[in-house]
């Protein structure tokens, strides 16, 4: 299991090599999923240019937003329950608010979480174990980008709060264990940061 | 943290004067819904809505054991605008929010 422990200059993080290639594995799927359908440009594909320059939400005004939006077609709840749960309506009962108000922040939300999940990516051990030093702030980003693969997957796995623990025959019981880990990762990490 | 610095960067109402926005906001005050779901963990809700709102551990672990238990809780309360802004921060850590009219 992933180790966590506190020092004095922020959490220290210990992977196996099997944990860092998972966990650099599941980020990435997670990232595709929400890149795909940004304009061009506005997700960085090399995670390490990504952690350099950092967030990029400077060019994109709101004709940047329109035309972006152009090719993700109309401003509806995505049709993927994963990254319908990923990117939620804002409103319940009031679609044509719950569209205007996707049109103005959807790209802006997957920009972010595409740019949590690079800067991940890019501290991850490269190949076989390795220690992750987070400052207060990472640790932040990190929960975040773990949890949107954990809500990616959940979502896909269908969990609900009683579930019971899968047959080991059952085909969705490798990702359920893989599920479990990160959801132990998050617990840690939350508590780690307290 | 404090509560007090709940609502950063959202003075920007459409009103020109400031007293006359916050007039207009109290009277028809908006609020922002967290909904409760089967995945987040209730110390990550816990954690984020202390971080998000500044709120102690005592009211974030209240607000939280509501969503849990009624299925969902009020966060925060204020201007339309100042809500789409609270939305947008929790739907960033991926909590399920919504806003309407209170």
């Amino acid at each position: 299991m992933t180790g966590v422990k506190r020092t004095r200059r922020g959490l220290v993080v210990s992977f196996d090599d099997v944990e860092a290639s998972l966990l650099r594995h599941l980020v990435g799927e997670v990232r595709a999923l929400l890149a795909d359908g940004l304009p061009a440009g506005a997700a960085p594909a090399d995670a390490e240019l990504a952690a350099l320059t950092g967030m990029d939400d400077g060019p994109l005004g709101p004709n940047g937003h329109a035309s972006g939006l152009d090719d993700v077609s109309a401003p509806e709840e995505p049709v993927d329950p994963a990254l319908a749960r990923l990117l939620p309506d804002a409103y319940r009962d009031d679609a044509a608010a719950a569209g205007e108000f996707r049109r103005l922040t959807e790209a802006s939300l997957r920009r972010d979480k595409v740019s949590a999940a690079d800067r991940m990516l890019a501290a991850l051990p490269a190949d076989g174990p390795g220690e992750v030093r987070l400052d207060p702030e990472t640790v932040e980003s990190w929960l975040s980008t773990i949890n949107d693969v954990r809500l990616a997957l959940g979502t896909r796995l269908e969990v609900t709060e009683e579930m019971p623990e899968p047959d080991p025959d059952d085909p969705d019981a490798p990702a359920y264990v893989v599920y479990l880990w990160l959801t132990e990762l998050q617990g840690v990490l939350v508590e780690a940061a307290e | 943290m404090a509560p007090g610095q709940t609502l950063p960067g959202t003075e920007t109402g459409t009103e020109t004067g400031t007293e006359t926005h916050q007039v207009a906001a109290a009277a028809v005050p908006w609020v922002t819904l967290v909904w409760n779901d089967p995945i987040n963990l209730m110390s990550y809700v816990t954690h984020v809505f202390q971080k998000l709102f500044g709120y102690d551990r005592e009211k974030a672990t209240k607000l939280m054991l509501d969503v849990h238990r009624r299925g969902r809780a009020v966060v925060s309360t204020g201007s339309r605008e100042q809500m789409e802004h609270d939305v947008s921060r929790l739907h960033a850590y991926g909590l399920w929010a919504t806003l309407q009219k209170q």
